[in-house]
């Protein structure tokens, strides 16, 4: 996996605070094709640091591509040219030597800039707030095996549930849209009994945080799915629309 | 030297936690609302903690250096989590998954715990299936169990490879609901920098706030550290880039001890290197064991491709060594054996690696049922390899997983510091010296869910505990002392970087307190370790300012206090002149290259007491097995 090293140009996004301009500045850098992308950046931030320089502000956690911390916006696309992949995941063998990168921080509304390349996402998890799980205190609840769950059904929750969170379904839609993101939880919990209770309520409150959150709405582009690092898919968000219609149809909040 | 009360209740180990809960005090519903509970750490330990706690009533501030508690790195959690249910009617039951931890761990821990761990473990499973978590299924509808490493039943529940994902965000989701309720507060972005005691008891914690760099102080009744795990002292490990020690350090430096802190597990199933630039390594998730062979050629330097080398000219080494268990053997053993066969010269691919193979199993079960247990580990293996083990047989080799020890907590949970209880993989309690697949989310969740909130309120309870402004002078005091330990960082402007330093200390560890110590190589690990403490010191490079948002000042504090760690886990290990579990002592193992206990002087857990840095007292606490009968691990 060693093979020669890469030699790319990097042009990466600098900006020292949220308010502050933003702009691309260039640097080179040598690395193995065996490196992933963030390790890549990693030596360039060692370099800078020896030469007294800020290093470049990115986030990153488990770099398995699970945790949904990591996010950059590579060539124009978040999380890179790969497809179901994490930023973490991505590996320079798949570029060329002498190559240009551009690298910037996730674009939307409701994901201003802190630093460089990372955002603030906590929108996501105020959208969970509202009502993105099941009413369930700890203890008093029936033994696992009592609630029967089709496999199949079972499996498409889990794939619903697959999400991480990183938001690339928001950077990548042109109108800064959290449909997939908010279908993938609403589409999880109405696939399992455990859901039902909440159902209505649940799927109201989560689109009205959504919107109040400054997030666009969907015009049907499946750029989020495209981008997607898990590969949740846009039925999720049709799924959403019906049990939004229905949800509104019952809905005792009439004026809304 | 002190010997320490682990407050174990007596009577027969089936009623235990039963009698006990029954003698913990309760704090009225009305009074709940009056007690301020703070929670460090949002992983399963400390989301489950703090959901459940705000439930009860109380107020509780939870604190994670991460930009949403859903980031905490149990969600990395792949194979699945262990409950003793029976489901599968092979003959699992509370004392079997309680004898099975108990050897899994060398017979290193604490009995009534692990009974505990064993007991609530059902509830586990019940708690999160309530909550929506997608676990496997059956067609008619029952939940699916697989096997795992050190155990003969199918004990452990899944969700695909994602089982620590599902766990934790249904734990997120009872933490979220929590927030919306108001009952929890939650603090993003906040890295705990310091514990703060009055009289000798836990009032609050000190913390920076990692985009302002604003030092802030939070007092309350009693504080719960949930932080994880050190394994990332060894610089390269399969936890989190951000996993880190300060918290349980800081609160070690204050008066916690820290036990059996050499014990650290190497799991035996991660990718290998791939060069100098590797950042972290990725875990290959223990369940691949099921079905995946692990093989060496027989010869040494073979060169061949796997598929040239025919089956009479391989060594499936655990299979020949561990009949009974084979490829499921324990951690600790699996990789020690692949250590072994690699000394011999008969590594694959430069020599640091073994064969995981899934050739025989593709052709009993067929290539989509494989797909269907293990398609998002084979996917995870081939974005970073780039080779699909669909064809070629995986390589693995071992790496720095978890850490079995960690702060001395009693059986209530508690440390040694009067209301700093310490849960999940940060206290040292339940797995001994090795912990066995599927039960680090198992404990965190026991912890958070089931033990916990009954402990917490007792002390409540009995204690009285005062709260202290954030304006004492004790707040005052430690914020300063945090302030100048950054103020010193920024200033010393050497010529090596953070990670550089981090390097150095992680090989270094690697290669003498890892996966097989001895006394030679222990004693020079601890002056080489205070070289490098000088070395940071004096010549590190911290770019930047403390005013805002700076990643390299977040790193530099977390491996000035590994440098004081790591110290301590040297000298623990050598102290303990005996090997057990992942402690490998090469001065003490049977003819048969097993690890070799002496239960006569070491069946205690060692408690280390923070004098000055790279000073200690041992305190000890006696572990006796009145349930269980010490016995020779074998897994033949």
């Amino acid at each position: 996996m060693n093979g020669k090293k890469l030699y790319l140009k990097l042009k990466i996004w600098r900006q020292a605070a949220p308010k502050a301009v933003g702009a691309f500045v260039n640097y080179n850098v040598s690395v193995s094709p065996g490196a992933s992308f963030l390790e890549m950046l990693d030596e360039l931030n060692n370099d800078l640091e020896r030469n007294n320089l800020e290093p470049v502000t990115f986030e990153s956690d488990c770099r398995e591509g699970i945790c949904g911390t990591c996010g950059l916006v590579i060539n124009g696309e978040p999380h890179g040219p790969l497809r179901k992949i994490a930023t973490c995941q991505l590996h320079m063998r798949h570029f060329k030597d002498g190559e240009t990168i551009y690298i910037e921080p996730f674009r939307a509304k409701s994901f201003p800039v802190i630093k460089d390349l990372a955002v603030d996402r906590s929108a996501f998890d105020k959208i969970i707030q509202a009502g993105g799980f099941i009413s369930v205190n700890t203890g008093g609840v029936p033994d696992a095996n009592s609630i029967l769950i089709p496999k199949d059904a079972a499996g498409e929750a889990f794939d619903s549930a697959a999400c991480i969170g990183c938001g690339a379904c928001a950077a990548a839609c042109k109108n800064g849209s959290a449909m997939l993101f908010v279908s993938a939880k609403v589409s999880q919990f109405a696939l399992l009994p455990q859901g039902k209770p909440e159902r209505q309520m649940r799927v109201e409150s989560m689109v009205a945080k959504m919107d109040e959150l400054g997030f666009g709405s969907c015009s049907n582009t499946y750029a989020c799915e495209a981008e997607c690092p898990k590969g949740i898919s846009v039925r999720n968000i049709a799924r959403l629309n019906r049990e939004y219609f229905s949800a509104k149809v019952k809905s005792k909040n009439i004026e809304a | 030297m002190a010997n320490l009360d682990s407050k174990a209740p007596s009577g027969p180990v089936e009623s235990k936690w039963t009698n006990h809960k029954f003698n913990l005090k309760l704090v009225n519903p009305a009074n709940k609302r009056k007690y301020e509970i703070i929670v460090v750490g949002t992983g399963l330990a400390g989301a489950s903690a703090a959901a459940s706690l705000g439930e009860l009533g109380y107020n509780v501030k939870a604190f994670t250096f991460h930009d949403s508690p859903r980031r905490a790195h149990s969600i990395a959690a792949q194979g699945g989590i262990n409950a003793a249910k029976n489901y599968q009617n092979d003959g699992d039951s509370v004392f079997r998954l309680f004898y099975d931890t108990i050897k899994g761990g060398d017979f290193r821990s604490r009995e009534a715990n692990v009974y505990r761990l064993a007991e609530v473990s059902g509830n586990i499973i019940d708690q999160c299936v309530a909550q929506g978590v997608p676990f496997a299924r059956e067609y008619g509808g029952l939940l699916d169990n697989r096997s795992f490493g050190g155990a003969q039943v199918s004990r452990t529940f899944y969700a695909r490879g994602q089982t620590g994902q599902q766990l934790l965000l249904g734990a997120y989701g009872a933490l979220s609901r929590q927030i919306r309720l108001g009952s929890v507060k939650m603090f993003n972005k906040r890295e705990m920098l310091d514990l703060v005691t009055t009289d000798g008891y836990a009032r609050g914690i000190v913390v920076r706030n990692l985009l302002t760099g604003e030092i802030e102080s939070y007092p309350a009744h009693a504080v719960i550290l949930a932080t994880g795990g050190y394994s990332n002292v060894f610089y390269l490990s399969t936890n989190a880039m951000n996993s880190n020690a300060t918290a349980i350090w800081r609160a070690h430096k204050k008066g916690a001890y820290f036990a059996n802190p050499c014990f650290t597990q190497i799991h035996p199933t991660c990718i290998p290197l791939h060069g100098e630039s590797q950042s972290k390594l990725t875990l290959m998730s223990e369940s691949l064991r099921n079905d995946g062979r692990v093989w060496v050629p027989k010869k040494q330097a073979d060169n061949r491709s796997p598929d040239q080398i025919p089956e009479y000219e391989r060594d499936y080494y655990l299979e020949r060594k561990y009949p009974s268990y084979g490829n499921l053997s324990p951690r600790d053993i699996s990789s020690r054996s692949a250590k072994e066969v690699c000394d011999e010269g008969r590594g694959v691919n430069g020599g640091e690696a073994v064969y995981l193979d899934f050739e025989e199993a593709i052709k009993r079960l067929g290539k989509k049922e494989i797909e269907e247990r293990y398609g998002n580990l084979f996917e995870i293996y081939e974005t970073i390899t780039g080779e699909n083990p669909y064809n070629v047989p995986m390589q693995i080799y071992p790496a720095p997983h978890y850490t079995m020890g960690g702060l001395w907590v009693d059986y209530n949970l508690m440390s040694t510091i009067p209301g700093l209880f310490v849960l999940g993989e940060a206290n040292f309690s339940d797995h001994g010296a090795n912990r066995l697949g599927a039960s680090a989310l198992m404990q965190g969740l026991a912890d958070g869910y089931f033990i916990a909130p009954y402990c917490i309120g007792d002390y409540l309870a009995a204690q009285k505990p005062a709260l202290i402004s954030s304006g004492h002078e004790a707040f005052k005091k430690s914020e300063e002392a945090v302030k100048e330990q950054i103020s010193r960082l920024l200033s010393i402007h050497g010529k090596m970087t953070v990670d550089e330093i981090h390097k150095k200390l992680g090989r270094l560890l690697w290669n003498k307190v890892g996966m097989a110590r001895n006394e030679t190589g222990l004693k020079e690990a601890i002056s080489e370790i205070k070289q490098l403490r000088e070395e940071f010191r004096e010549n590190v490079n911290v770019v930047g300012n403390g005013n805002d948002l700076n990643q390299t000042l977040e790193r530099a504090g977390r491996v000035a206090d590994y440098l004081e760690l790591a110290e301590l886990m040297a000298v623990d290990a050598l102290h303990r002149n005996e090997s057990c579990g992942g402690h490998f002592r090469e001065e003490y193992q049977t003819e048969e290259g097993e690890a070799k206990r002496d239960d006569e002087n070491f069946s205690y857990v060692a408690a280390w007491e923070f004098e000055d840095v790279g000073k200690w007292k041992l305190n000890k606490e006696q572990l006796d097995f009145e349930f269980l009968q010490l016995a020779q691990r074998s897994y033949k």
